[in-house]
């Protein structure tokens, strides 16, 4: 058979997302930011939300994540996504606003933010970018960085004493009885891709559903900033991350307990 | 004739963001301003005009919830006082970087640090100046009166979006706290979908429809030429600012040797000032400031050429003279800037005053 035979749209199983903007991304070869990027285009793009979705782009490695979803954007500052959020939301109750965070973003300059936008119950969707470091700024230590993890500012390892211990702050917000969906998955393989999308997915739904805050950790790599190669910053983050950062839902009940929106 | 009421300055800043048709306000609890959003939550906007308030866990949150509401095209706005406002200058530099409309409140109390829940104006420089990082201005309005408080919320708003810049109305504690009689402005409704669309609908945050761009509010620009190139276009906003907004009240100025230059609360003191030294014949004027930025300038400028000293009088170390000397120097008629100061949240009396004007011009 010729291979023109096969390509006809019949055959078609699976195209780029119209919403992901055809641009070169910034985003280092094996780097997350632009797995689940993809992820957001497509859920978005499938569910028909185009016209009411608004994107809150963090500070960090995906501070130009408007460069690349075909929807209405606004830049926050470090830590602040939540916040901005919440004005977006509580005056917009019919659109749907989802934060894009990474670790350094979201658990570290930005906890009182999360904690409580979480905690109000604000009808949004988090998306949490643990890369265990500080992608952006060059691989500073982050508050998720494991202990023993050598980063720029822990050239010999993250030491507890000196540094503390590295925050799980999704079990933190699973307690809030604002959260109705709290889940950590991964996009390393193509399995995990999927499972991550129908969280994601989710995710949204309980947005429209007005189920009040979901809250998607993707425990993510940065093989730069872990001066690896994608592939072996894909094995190290299996080995070293998932024992520490358990994949799965962690909360998932019907209702958020608190009703604002 | 509008409603006449008997009212605190800082009910009266709640009240006339309702009656405006503002859309959202996100605070955080401060003496000497809280009875701005303990008013709002008591009156519930929400029930009768759609109007959302939340207390916000920070001035930090509260700042960037503004910055995330005023992106949407909406009329939001946030009060606080001097250590809040300290704490919101990384958002206020956000907003006016990305060129947002809002209203942001300060009811001065007395620095620097937690300092005293007194009134004072030496939050002057961080209003006028910038306050954040980076080259950019706040429209700044400084009330005198209850009336005032109600008269500048929609002037605020008004003049914020004409420039698509943030506006702040800069009090204190003693206009805040104070009851006087008020003619309440008459309600306004909130724009409609339709009217936001109409006006803000080309920059704002409304969700994309088929067809149109994304709309995207950020301050971010990594190409120095492109960030040069915006910041040129906001110098010439102010610039257009400074040609066609400066505000202020002159009194007694016709016939004067002398003008004190006082804005909100120590102008209220000055009046008296004045009075009392031209009962002792000394010809003296007031000018009164009503917008701090654009200041009044030219107006200084003119008054230079044909009387023989101001006298800058202030609740703080001196700050506005800077801008009086400037306004001096820049109209080329130089004559002599003073000043009279009281610190810490202390109100100067009128009788201060006229013995600084004394000490100053009339002796030796
Ligand atoms: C107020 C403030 N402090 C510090 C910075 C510098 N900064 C930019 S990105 C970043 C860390 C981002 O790390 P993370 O949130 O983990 O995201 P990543 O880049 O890894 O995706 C820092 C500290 C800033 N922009 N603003």
């Amino acid at each position: 058979m010729d291979i023109k035979d096969i390509i006809k749209p019949e055959n078609l199983v699976y195209k780029k997302s119209e919403l992901l903007i055809d641009t070169i991304m910034h985003y280092c070869p094996g780097c997350s930011h632009g797995v689940v990027h993809k992820i957001l285009s497509e859920v978005i793009d499938e569910m028909g939300i185009q016209e009411k979705t608004i994107g809150i782009a963090p500070v960090g490695c995906a501070v130009f994540a408007y460069n690349y979803i075909d929807i209405d954007w606004q830049e926050a500052a470090h830590g602040r996504a939540p916040a901005v959020a919440t004005g977006v939301v509580r005056l917009n109750p019919d659109n749907i606003v989802f934060a894009y965070q990474g670790d350094g973003d979201l658990a570290s300059i930005g906890t009182a933010e999360i904690i409580h936008a979480c905690n109000r119950g604000e009808n949004i969707v988090v998306i949490f970018i643990n890369n265990g470091i500080y992608g952006m700024t060059g691989g500073q230590m982050a508050p998720t960085t494991l202990v023993g993890q050598v980063t720029s500012t822990t050239p010999a390892g993250r030491n507890v004493d000196l540094n503390g211990y590295p925050m799980k702050i999704t079990e933190l917000i699973a307690q809030l009885p604002g959260t109705s969906y709290v889940t950590r998955q991964s996009v390393q393989t193509a399995a995990a891709v999927r499972k991550c999308k129908r969280s994601i997915k989710k995710a949204f739904q309980n947005v429209i559903d007005k189920k009040g805050t979901s809250f998607v950790e993707v425990v993510s790599t940065c093989n730069a900033g872990w001066k690896m190669t994608p592939v072996g910053a894909n094995k190290w983050m299996e080995e070293n991350m998932f024992p520490f950062y358990p994949l799965g839902d962690m909360k998932d009940s019907d209702k958020k307990e608190v009703s604002n929106n | 004739m509008g409603e006449l009421r008997l009212m605190k300055g800082n009910e009266v800043l709640a009240e006339a963001a309702i009656r405006c048709g503002c859309d959202g306000y996100f605070g955080y609890p401060i003496t000497p301003q809280s009875e701005v959003m303990e008013t709002l939550m008591a009156r519930q906007p929400w029930e009768e005009t759609g109007m959302v308030v939340l207390q916000a866990e920070s001035e930090v949150a509260a700042i960037n919830m503004i910055y995330g509401a005023a992106a949407t095209g909406k009329k939001v706005m946030t009060s606080s006082s001097s250590p809040g406002i300290s704490l919101m200058s990384e958002g206020i530099s956000y907003i006016a970087g990305s060129e947002l409309p809002c209203l942001i409140i300060n009811v001065q109390r007395g620095g620097p640090g937690l300092g005293t829940i007194q009134p004072s104006q030496a939050d002057y420089f961080q209003a006028v100046k910038g306050g954040g990082h980076g080259d950019y201005k706040l429209i700044v309005l400084a009330p005198s009166s209850v009336q005032e408080m109600n008269d500048f919320v929609d002037l605020a708003f008004e003049l914020a979006f004409k420039y698509r810049n943030p506006a702040m109305i800069l009090t204190d504690g003693a206009i805040g706290q104070m009851m006087e009689k008020v003619e309440l402005a008459d309600f306004k409704p909130r724009w409609t979908n339709d009217e936001l669309i109409e006006k803000c609908g080309s920059w704002a945050t409304t969700g994309k429809p088929a067809g149109r761009k994304p709309n995207i509010i950020t301050s971010l620009e990594m190409d120095s030429a492109k960030m040069e190139a915006n910041n040129k276009r906001f110098q010439e906003k102010y610039r257009k600012m400074e040609e066609e907004e400066p505000r202020y009240e002159a009194l007694m100025c016709d016939d004067a040797e002398y003008v004190i230059v006082a804005f909100g609360t120590s102008s209220r003191v000055c009046q008296k000032a004045i009075e009392l030294a031209r009962a002792k014949g000394v010809k003296v004027g007031l000018l009164r400031p009503i917008t701090l930025y654009p200041f009044p300038k030219k107006a200084i400028a003119e008054l230079s050429c044909r009387i023989k000293g101001f006298l800058s009088v202030e609740m703080s170390a001196g700050q506005m003279i800077e801008d009086i000397k400037l306004s001096v120097f820049e109209g080329g008629c130089i004559v002599p800037v003073k000043f009279f100061g009281r610190l810490g949240g202390i109100i100067p009396s009128p009788g201060e005053v006229v013995k600084a004007l004394e000490e100053n011009f009339l002796k030796g």
